[in-house]
């Protein structure tokens, strides 16, 4: 039994883990020190989401992928220009904050509002992807939200792998404690699919399809509608970056085995 | 004055779990200070009356349950149900839970039903100038923040391993019984169950008192021009075996694995430690060729003793993020420590 599906991916925009972060306290609460300028990459979980979503959808013909993404929209074309070569999608952006410090249910009232005005979009194909947590937030609160707010009661978080069986239902692993997994078995759409890692790896670059992509991209970004997110009394009293610093004693000429019964103490004690 | 409630869940043993009788430590101390010292306990589970007798010493001044076969497992829709339905009933402003992986996942569904501001992963939950605050980690253990809401009802789910665990004693208590049946839409999902390594391939133990992490030297070229990763594989294996120690790994080497490269067979996605990966809680962490790149760094935010073993005396471990950094090569320094562990574990039989 094949089935076309709709899959819209989730994806928000992170900085690049290689940057510095500095908080910085402004009028409506706390954000990064030059956040503008520091160069961004798709939520690393996010970025999953949409490569299971494009494999999904090669592997089942007629299929389709959208990649809503709530960020700053020239900030959104830097990343595109990068994410639109690894796989085929349709984006649709919304112009707002990227940043960690907004609420999480703002955050999933703008996006399921966002997929709602999809055209076409069809419930018994539908399936909600995203990162299970941002790298910014790391709430592990929106997409609840999103599947709330369309109706949808099969929802999934930390899951590595999602099998497509015979009959059109869904075999879903998901993360739980110690290093296992959940496995439940699903009729099918809607779900709601919180992704961890799953089990591809970053796809090649493919110019053609960047190429494709980006036709569709440029005019979206430029229709991108702004919004202004709620905050639900959220009060930040204090933003820091934690004092790590530590004083490393670096021990550079003791043999393996000096190093050996130093470690062996060190664990015993 | 608020109206507090703890939200639990039973494990699959029917018992509670440690988180939650971490997150009974965070409501009493909190009721204590803003409700007068009364909270409600609402347990979710295929028996969950029999889980409120089993901390019936808590001090809660309600209790309530919500059981059944369909409440037994982790399911999304009938598991925010079953909050909703206990929510209901109490009606609390500050509502707590653990931020168990089950609870994770419904929780914030629940809240949003009831039109709740929610807040995940807070690493302590307090009453500050007579606000209740609550600290958190953002973009991944590298910004730390105290917040508070105005909002309300409020929810907040505790990160596990935060706080000593309530030590529970049996004691009979009067628990409200709710009736909540489960409609066929939200039963769309059965759950076969849980899948977990076998035995003796069971490396990650979130409660060792040790994190190891493997980086991707394993697997490079060593000294004679060759890679030698069945020896790395071996020499891990066995100190694991020796220390019973937590396995993790940075994302480059389980990267490797993914793409079809000969590399440790035994490391998924599931160790990862890091901005894609996990943020354990040990009280120490053995990294070794392992860079120590602010990228997996960020996992150990939690890791209070660091020791590292690397060839690059300038890696990122020497920067401030290791306690000690030994210049060395693993190999030899795991051979070494290998047959000490060993001689250890002869001499105690």
């Amino acid at each position: 039994m094949n089935v076309a599906y709709h899959i819209v991916t989730c994806a928000g925009i992170v900085p690049d883990p290689l940057q510095t972060l500095e908080p910085s306290m402004g009028p409506d609460g706390p954000g990064l020190r030059n956040e503008l300028m520091l160069p961004a990459v798709l939520d690393p979980w996010a970025a999953h989401a949409l490569y299971e979503a494009a494999h999904l959808a090669k592997q089942h013909p007629g299929s389709k992928v959208w990649l809503v993404s709530l960020s700053p929209r020239a900030k959104l074309q830097q990343v595109m220009m990068s994410v639109a070569q690894k796989a085929a999608f349709e984006l649709v952006p919304i112009d707002g904050p990227a940043s960690g410090f907004t609420d999480s249910v703002a955050v999933g009232e703008a996006l399921a509002e966002a997929i709602r005005s999809i055209p076409g979009l069809e419930r018994e194909r539908l399936l909600i992807f995203g990162g299970w947590e941002s790298a910014s937030r790391g709430a592990g609160s929106t997409l609840q939200v999103v599947g709330e707010l369309l109706g949808i009661q099969d929802q999934f978080f930390g899951v590595d792998i999602l099998e497509v069986s015979p009959d059109g239902g869904f075999r879903i692993w998901e993360r739980v404690e110690g290093g296992c997994h959940q496995i439940s078995r699903c009729e099918g759409p809607p779900v709601v699919i919180g992704w961890a890692t799953g089990t591809l790896p970053e796809p090649p670059n493919q110019p053609q399809i960047g190429m494709a992509n980006m036709r569709q991209i440029m005019p979206a970004l430029q229709r991108a509608q702004a919004v202004s997110l709620g905050r639900r009394g959220l009060v930040y009293h204090e933003v820091d970056v934690p004092r790590q610093q530590r004083q490393t004693r670096i021990v550079r000429n003791a043999t393996p085995l000096e190093i050996a019964r130093e470690i062996v103490e060190w664990i015993r004690g | 004055m608020e109206r507090v409630l703890l939200v639990l869940h039973t494990e699959p043993d029917g018992a509670l779990g440690k988180a939650a009788l971490e997150s009974i430590s965070v409501a009493r101390a909190l009721a204590l200070e803003v409700a007068a010292g009364e909270w409600a306990i609402g347990i979710v589970g295929a028996r969950a009356i029999e889980a409120g007798h089993s901390v019936g010493n808590c001090g809660a001044t309600r209790w309530l349950a919500v059981s059944g076969r369909e409440f037994g497992q982790s399911r999304y829709a009938t598991d925010v149900l079953a909050v909703e339905a206990i929510w209901r009933a109490v009606n609390p402003t500050l509502v707590l839970a653990p931020g168990t992986s089950r609870w994770r996942r419904a929780i914030p569904g629940a809240a949003f039903r009831m039109g709740a501001a929610i807040d995940t992963h807070a690493s302590e939950v307090k009453v500050l100038d007579g606000q209740v605050v609550l600290r958190r980690w953002y973009y991944r253990q590298r910004i730390e923040a105290i917040q508070s809401r105005t909002h309300r009802p409020w929810c907040i789910l505790t990160e596990p391993g935060t706080v000593e665990p309530f030590v529970a004693s049996g004691a009979s208590v009067t628990v409200e019984s709710l009736e909540v049946s489960a409609p066929p839409e939200v039963l769309r999902t059965t759950v076969e169950g849980i899948q977990a390594p076998p035995a003796d391939e069971q490396t990650i133990r979130p409660d060792a008192e040790l994190l190891f992490v493997a980086g991707a030297g394993w697997t490079k070229k060593q000294a004679d021009g060759k890679v030698h990763v069945e020896e790395a594989a071996q020499l891990i294996l066995e100190f694991l075996r020796l220390t019973k120690c937590s396995l993790g790994s940075s994302k480059s080497l389980v990267d490797m694995a993914s793409e079809g490269q000969a590399v440790l067979p035994f490391l998924t996605h599931l160790h990862q430690v890091g901005q894609t990966g996990s943020t354990p809680r040990h009280p120490k962490g053995l990294a070794t060729c392992c860079h120590g790149e602010e990228p997996h760094v960020v996992g150990w935010r939690f890791i209070r003793e660091r020791r590292a073993i690397n060839l690059d005396p300038n890696c990122g471990w020497a920067q401030g993020k290791a306690d000690v950094l030994y210049v060395a090569d693993a190999f030899e320094v795991m051979r070494e420590l290998n047959r000490l562990l060993k001689e250890k574990e002869e001499a105690t039989g």
